[in-house]
């Protein structure tokens, strides 16, 4: 179906709007004027949000490589939904920190637009596109204080390391086109449906290299290796960002990709991801054990959540798929409310990301220590949380697809994963009353924003029912 | 209704001690009698849970049903029968006796105190109302926050290791029941074509043995912890000894039940194979509990360890009526789980009141305090003497019924856990020795206070329960008559079935050839 209507670029297209208004009104301001360019750039992802909403069960497409089905939408919404928190999280940071206000959110916008490009598109040359504008974008964003050389070393390891993975997909989509003459993902699966091609070696070839693209954004074991770096380098609030959009928009391509054109060689792939699968939950949840440093801890518990996400993916029943969607939305709240209390307690000369600095929060900041729980309680997978319904829907897919052993691997991570994100909750209420000054006021916007993600984790996590049949019905529309 | 009153109270207190200031210790006051009031209006409403209940049906009474999941077949679906009527009387019962052992010991937080103390109580509720799994496991899960909570910020010098350990060590036995909970679910998909997590449909499920082994231990292991069953019960006198009184007494009263209560409702009636074929394993383990439980105990310096591990003893008499699986045992298992919240409960408490006066929890540390604290010691005596099993006190008719059980079913067994009941009289009384008889040895025990009226508040309630239920059993023995007959005969039932079925199969095998 060759349509050459907009619509289903629309979102993607207010939110590339809403960049160039930010880069224009940052080119001409004067000097010491001071302008909303954070709400000009809300205003853009609303509007996005409500051409989502409208094109919600329409399923149109642009130009044959942008489908807006819903479970592009979905990820869609739960992109717009990381980026108006990021910015609510960005707008304090950005004033105490002296970041240059206008590249920033230019910069986090363009970002988005390439994360809603990538969840919605069909061609893998696209996919490819896509991953290139969010990267770039984010690449900037982790080294964005210029002046501080461990973010400068952060944004270069992870521009080599993104850069090779590049190369990998890139190096993939080529013997795809190759062997079926094409990049479309729907004629790819046609294809490859068509032709019995199980023992074409440059089938695997092709399968491999793709994986690997993949498995490096999401950041899967043994493809992690930039995660720790990256994450604790960049400024927190660019940390949740990345580590909420760009896994969800790599995993909506992922599940797109692997699930619909590749999915008559699940037999290929999925003893691969399943290995895939129980090392990153493995590996993030033991060596996150390890570590001291906040920021470095969650982007282990990340690694480790992407482990979770690809059991969802091998899986790949009609539970798994929807798990991944619904599992998508409850990460990305509660981790990015989990940066955002950090980002909202640094200060400008010293991120106070270490362990030792949250101790005795609840009696300095018990709000935040409150809320901070909650998040950490819902990363650990507890009820009555969006991370336990998470939890408890991806491990049901896998239950029911048989793979009793990775529910197993995926159960026992969890408690270990408990017993880092105590080791905060310990910190903040069980140490002693600390003696340095007590962090400074956070500003409205931040309580704002963290009461509005805390009041998501809770209600998803006590009446799930509407978005996992939201999350359902996605996946209805494809595969 | 009541049942979702009965642990939506909790919450709503919890909500609205939220929004009462406190910094600072202002309006304490307020806050404890604010949460007192609302664990008294629970008791209330599961008191009248009681009235109206019927005690010839074996059925689910008061039973609220509204989808919640329903793409996955899974309900909000409260009810009680004979077995978990008196359990959530005795959580309602010790929560307020639990806030007034608190009422001066906790000085700092005390609003925090206070929420934690109620969403723990609405927590415990829901575990034994849910007849959902997947709710059943909401509760079950939920429970361990406010508990972590309250060990790790109100409890002694080790708090945060036992806070941990507590948190861990039953986390980690309760995900493996969330893999067979959702493999049950699974199961009964194929079966049916949809998925369910009602724990009474699911009983009606057909499990190959094979499987049942497999979804019996992840149950059994997560209620053994929970127990705890001897050798699961390292984290118990960590957690029991750190927590602050009031979270020892909801500990060693309730917490524990919740791992035998599992037993009973979970692992015995779903998989009646697999527990015939345990139910000598988890036995052994049990006598082996009493024995070593006891012998453990005699030896602790520290009261609070002491009564910690008689916790491990009583509770293998628990988990030995309940393998024996015929009326008497399972009788007398709640009976002994109701009696054990009270005595152990009672215990925790009285010796919270002494570790509150001297800051010590040593047994060494005291002497002679009969005549210093004459009434403290009367209610000593009275709880530790239940918790022997005096004929006449509580202790007593549940220690009874589940030998009396037991020697049905396998005499071996019941001559060890006898040797248990001797022991915990040695134990026991070897301690009111040293602690209230011969001369003060400590000039500081020589002044301190008896009972304060709030104090009384709490111990008379618990001597009189102890007195009533030793004297009147059949009051407490009647209502869960029903409901034990029938889940006797359930798991009974499943065995014969398919001990039928495979000599049928062995028939058609031998006719074949």
């Amino acid at each position: 179906m060759l349509s050459s209507s907009f619509d289903a670029a629309v979102p993607m297209l207010c939110v590339t709007m809403a960049a160039l208004a930010v880069m224009g009104a940052e080119a001409f301001r004067a000097k010491d004027e001071n302008m909303p360019l954070g709400g000009l750039g809300i205003i853009g992802l609303v509007g996005a949000a409500i051409a989502a909403a409208l094109l919600w069960n329409r399923n149109t497409s642009s130009f044959g490589v942008i489908v807006a089905d819903n479970f592009g939408l979905f990820v869609t919404m739960v992109l717009l939904i990381v980026g108006v928190l990021t910015f609510m999280f960005s707008a304090p940071v950005v004033r105490r920190d002296g970041l240059p206000k206008g590249d920033y959110y230019a910069l986090v916008l363009f970002s988005i637009a390439g994360m809603i490009m990538m969840a919605v598109a069909n061609d893998l040359l696209v996919v490819f596109i896509a991953l290139e504008i969010l990267s770039i974008g984010v690449y900037v964003l982790t080294g964005i204080r210029r002046q501080d050389p461990r973010a400068t070393e952060a944004a270069l390891k992870y521009f080599l390391l993104g850069a090779f993975s590049s190369a990998f997909f890139l190096y993939g989509i080529a013997f795809t086109y190759g062997l079926t003459g094409s990049t479309r993902l729907d004629r790819v699966g046609t294809y490859v449906a068509a032709q019995s091609m199980n023992d074409n070696p440059l089938l695997v070839v092709a399968l491999g290299l793709l994986l690997v693209g993949f498995a490096f954004k999401i950041s899967a074991v043994p493809f992690h290796m930039w995660t720790p770096d990256a994450y604790e380098g960049a400024p927190a609030v660019v940390t949740g960002f990345m580590s909420t959009g760009v896994k969800a928009a790599a995993f909506a391509a992922f599940a797109r990709v692997f699930l619909s054109a590749f999915e008559p060689f699940s037999g290929e792939w999925a003893p691969m991801v399943w290995l895939l699968a129980a090392a990153t939950m493995i590996l993030g949840t033991v060596v996150g054990v390890a570590q001291s440093n906040l920021k470095r801890m969650l982007a282990y518990s990340s690694i480790a959540h992407g482990g979770y996400l690809l059991v969802g993916l091998v899986a790949a029943n009609e539970v798994g798929k929807a798990s991944i969607l619904f599992y998508l939305l409850a990460y990305a709240i509660t981790n990015l409310a989990a940066f955002g209390v950090i980002a909202l307690l640094g200060a400008k000369d010293d991120g106070r990301d270490d362990l030792r600095d949250y101790s005795g929060l609840w009696h300095t900041r018990p709000a935040l220590a409150a809320l901070m729980t909650v998040c950490l309680l819902s990363l650990g997978g507890l009820p009555p949380t969006a991370g336990f319904i998470a939890k408890w829907y991806i491990f049901s897919a896998a239950v029911s697809a048989g793979y009793y052993g990775l529910a197993i691997i995926g159960v026992l991570t969890s408690v270990v994963s408990v017993f880092f994100y105590l080791r905060v909750v310990v910190m903040m209420y069980m140490a002693e009353r600390p003696t340095t000054a007590p962090p400074p006021a956070v500003p409205a916007v931040g309580m704002v924003a963290l009461a509005a993600s805390v009041a998501m984790i809770l209600s998803l996590g006590i009446l799930p029912t509407p978005v996992l049949n939201l999350a359902a019905e996605s996946i209805a529309t494809i595969f | 209704m009541l049942l979702t009153l009965s642990w939506l109270l909790p919450v709503a207190g919890a909500l609205a001690l939220l929004l009462i200031g406190n910094a600072d210790g202002r309006r304490n006051g307020v806050i404890r009698w604010l949460t007192l009031a609302a664990a008294v209006a629970t008791f209330a409403v599961t008191v009248l849970v009681w009235a109206g209940f019927d005690g010839a049906s074996s059925e689910f009474q008061f039973v609220e049903r509204y989808p919640w999941i329903p793409a996955f077949g899974i309900d909000y679906y409260l009810g009680v029968d004979g077995i978990s009527l008196l359990l959530v009387v005795l959580t309602s019962f010790l929560t307020p006796i639990a806030l007034l052992s608190s009422w001066g010991s906790i000085d700092r937080k005390v609003k925090e105190f206070s929420v934690f103390m109620l969403v723990l109580e609405a927590a415990m509720i829901g575990v034994f109302v849910s007849l959902d799994l997947f709710l059943f496991y909401v509760f079950w899960d939920a429970m361990l926050v406010p508990m972590y909570f309250l060990i790790g910020i109100w409890g002694y010098d080790q708090r945060i290791y036992a806070a941990i350990k507590f948190m861990l060590y039953t986390m980690a036995g309760s995900v493996l029941m969330l893999v067979a909970i959702l493999g049950l679910a699974y199961l009964h998909r194929t079966a049916t074509g949809t998925y369910s997590f009602d724990l009474l449909k699911l009983y009606t499920l057909d499990i190959a043995p094979q499987t049942q082994v497999w979804f019996f231990l992840a149950f059994t292991v997560a209620f053994a912890i929970k127990v705890p069953l001897f050798p699961f019960h390292t984290w118990l006198p960590d957690a029991h000894v750190q927590a602050p009184t009031a979270g020892s007494v909801i500990l060693a009263g309730v917490l524990l039940k919740m791992g035998t209560y599992g037993l009973l409702r979970f692992s015995f009636p779903l998989f009646p194979d697999a527990a015939a074929y345990f139910a000598p394993v988890l036995a052994l383990l049990a006598v082996i509990g009493i024995v070593y439980g006891a012998l453990v105990a005699m030896v602790q310096p520290d009261m609070k360890k002491l009564v910690a591990y008689s916790s491990v003893s009583h509770l293998g008499f628990v988990v030995l009526g309940i393998c024996a699986m015929n009326l008497q045992g399972v009788q007398g298992a709640i009976y002994q789980m109701l009696a054990h919240g009270v005595s152990t409960g009672g215990l925790f408490l009285l010796v919270g009141m002494l570790s509150d006066r001297r800051h010590t929890r040593l047994i060494s540390e005291f002497g002679g305090l009969k005549a210093v604290v004459p009434r403290l010691t009367a209610a000593f005596m009275i709880i530790t003497l239940a918790s022997i099993g005096l004929p006449g006190l509580n202790g007593f008719v549940g220690e009874f019924l589940i030998m009396l059980g037991a020697f049905r079913w396998d005499a071996r067994f019941v001559v060890v856990a006898g040797l248990g009941v001797i022991l915990s009289a040695v134990y026991m009384l070897w301690m009111f020795q040293r602690v209230y008889y011969g001369e003060v040895t400590h000039e500081e025990n020589a002044t301190l206070r008896d009972l304060l009226p709030r104090e009384w508040a709490a111990v008379v309630p618990l001597c009189v329960m102890a007195f009533v239920m030793g004297v009147f059993p059949t009051f407490f023995l009647k209502p869960m008559e029903a409901s034990v007959d029938a889940i006797v005969q359930r798991v009974q039932q499943g065995q014969t079935l398919r001990a039928e079925r495979l000599e049928t199969a062995e028939r058609a095998e031998r006719l074949e050839r």
